[in-house]
This record gives C-alpha cells, structure tokens and sequence, in this order.
C-alpha cells in the first residue's frame, strides 16, 4: 500500500534537537485531527526512540538521526526512527522492561515498555556496529474527540 | 529547564515547569539535588503542576530522587500531575511505590 502522504526529517544527535523532533512529528499528523491523549502518546513514543539513538546509537559522539513519517488511508501512522550507531546485540533482552545499559542510575530502562504501549506496535531491528530502526505504528481514531 | 524551589523547615518543594526530557533533565536534577543537599529535609516534593511533557527521562528523574531521600531517611511525595503525565509514572510503578513508602514511614 502507498502512503497517501510523508515526510522525512534528518538532524545531528543533539539532545537541544529531542524536543524539536517530537513536536515536528506532532505537527506533520496534526492534519488527521488526534485528540490529545493521541497527541501525547505519540510525542512520548517518538521522544523515546530519538532519545535512545542520541544516547545509547551514539554514545560516543554525533551522528545523524533519521526519522521518516508515512500516513496511510484510515488514519494509519507509521514513523520509522533510525541511526547509524553501535546497534543493539540482543534486542529481546534490551526490549525487557527495566532493562538498561546505563550505568549512573538516572534511567529507567522503560523506554520500549513505553513505545510499546502507547503506541499499537513497535518493532525493533538492529545490527551491532551498524545502527537500529525503529517503527512506531498508531491508527489515529478519535478524529478531535 | 525552569523549577523553583521552596525550602521550609523540613520539606522541600520543587515546582517544576516546562518539558522534561533528556536534555532538560540533567539541569533539574542538579538545582533539585542542590536544594535537598543544601536542606537536609525529611520531604522532597515534586510539583508537576505545571509541566507540558514529560517520558522516561522524568522517571528516572524521580526514581534517582527516591533513592537519595532514602538514603538520607527521607521520603518524596509528588503532586498535581497533569493525566499524561500520570500515565508516564503509572508505566514505572512510581505512584504504588510513593504510597507504600509513606504507610512505611508515616512522615
Ligand atoms: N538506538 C539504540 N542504539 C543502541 N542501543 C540502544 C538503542 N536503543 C536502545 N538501546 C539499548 O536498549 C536498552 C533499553 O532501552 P530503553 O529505552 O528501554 O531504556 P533506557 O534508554 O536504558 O532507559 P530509559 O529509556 O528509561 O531512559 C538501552 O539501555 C540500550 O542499551
Ligand atoms: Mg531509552
């Protein structure tokens, strides 16, 4: 099935650039009339997986972080987050809730936990070495209400 | 990343404004941290009256501040979160784990 609209953003890992990425997210899908609980939810979602490739993709420095939106017929979001960072050698494991590689005890290793409930899917791939995408999926039902 | 800090007696309080996010998380937890080092109290509480957004990063923002009140035989407590932002907290237990600490407590 085609996309009956899209939009693709790229931008340096800075974490100045996370709030800017959820709200350009926001704003592109602004058109299929998400109430704001939906509004929210996807903000939240897409300022985890862009997170996640500015601290964990490319914990050693700057890199550039792709986001690509896709809207089908039904109001059918799909927004795929990609780096091209140290990937993720055993994604099961990193997808457990409370699961985290970071060491100073100010994460909470919920980000996934996130993304997967509040958005309808996630899916996850990665390759150590190469980067990881993800891909957010969320039908927008409420139409304003 | 605006919080303003209210020091009373034994209770801090910190009205927090805004977006927390990764990148504004570290300057909130530096002021917070300073006020409660500064204050030694038995209560930190964190005001989320006023804040627009909020995703992992603010729990792990207030999972760090749990564990540093309980480290000083303190508690904290949290107040006037807006529905998403509840929603966040509910994903990591905080609200359970707030109130099972004050019956513990009864400070
Ligand atoms: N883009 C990525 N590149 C490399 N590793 C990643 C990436 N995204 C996630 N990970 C790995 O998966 C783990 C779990 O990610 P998740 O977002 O669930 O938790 P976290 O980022 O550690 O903490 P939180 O999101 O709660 O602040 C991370 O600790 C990291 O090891
Ligand atoms: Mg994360």
């Amino acid at each position: 099935m085609k996309p009956i609209n899209e939009m693709k953003l790229s931008f340096e890992s800075r974490s100045c650039n996370e709030s800017f990425a959820r709200s350009a997210v926001a704003a592109f899908i602004a058109v299929l009339d998400p109430n704001v609980e939906e509004i929210s939810d996807i903000k939240t979602a897409v300022s985890e997986a862009v997170t996640n490739c500015i601290v964990h993709g490319y914990r050693d420095g700057i890199g550039v972080v792709y986001i690509h939106v896709k809207i089908f017929e039904g109001a059918k979001v799909v927004i795929i987050i990609k780096d091209k960072g140290c990937g993720i050698g055993d994604v099961k494991k990193a997808m457990e809730p409370l699961y985290t590689t970071c060491e100073t005890g100010e994460r909470a290793g919920l980000g996934f936990s996130i993304m997967e409930s509040f958005m309808d899917k996630l899916k996850v791939r990665s390759r150590p070495g190469k980067g990881t995408s993800v891909t957010l999926e969320k039908s927008i039902v409420s139409k304003g209400k | 990343m605006p919080v303003d800090i209210d020091i009373e007696e034994t209770c801090v309080t910190a009205y927090i404004s805004g977006e927390i996010d990764h990148h504004n998380a570290a300057q909130l937890r530096r002021k917070i941290d300073e006020a409660v080092e500064a204050a030694y109290p038995q209560i930190l509480i964190l005001d989320f009256g006023a804040v627009t957004f909020m995703d992992s990063s603010g729990i792990g923002l207030v999972m760090g501040r749990y564990k540093l009140m309980r480290d000083l035989c303190g508690r904290i407590d949290i107040q006037n979160a807006p529905r998403a932002i509840g929603k966040v907290m509910r994903m990591a237990g905080i609200e359970k784990l707030i109130s099972a600490e004050r019956e513990d407590k009864r400070i």
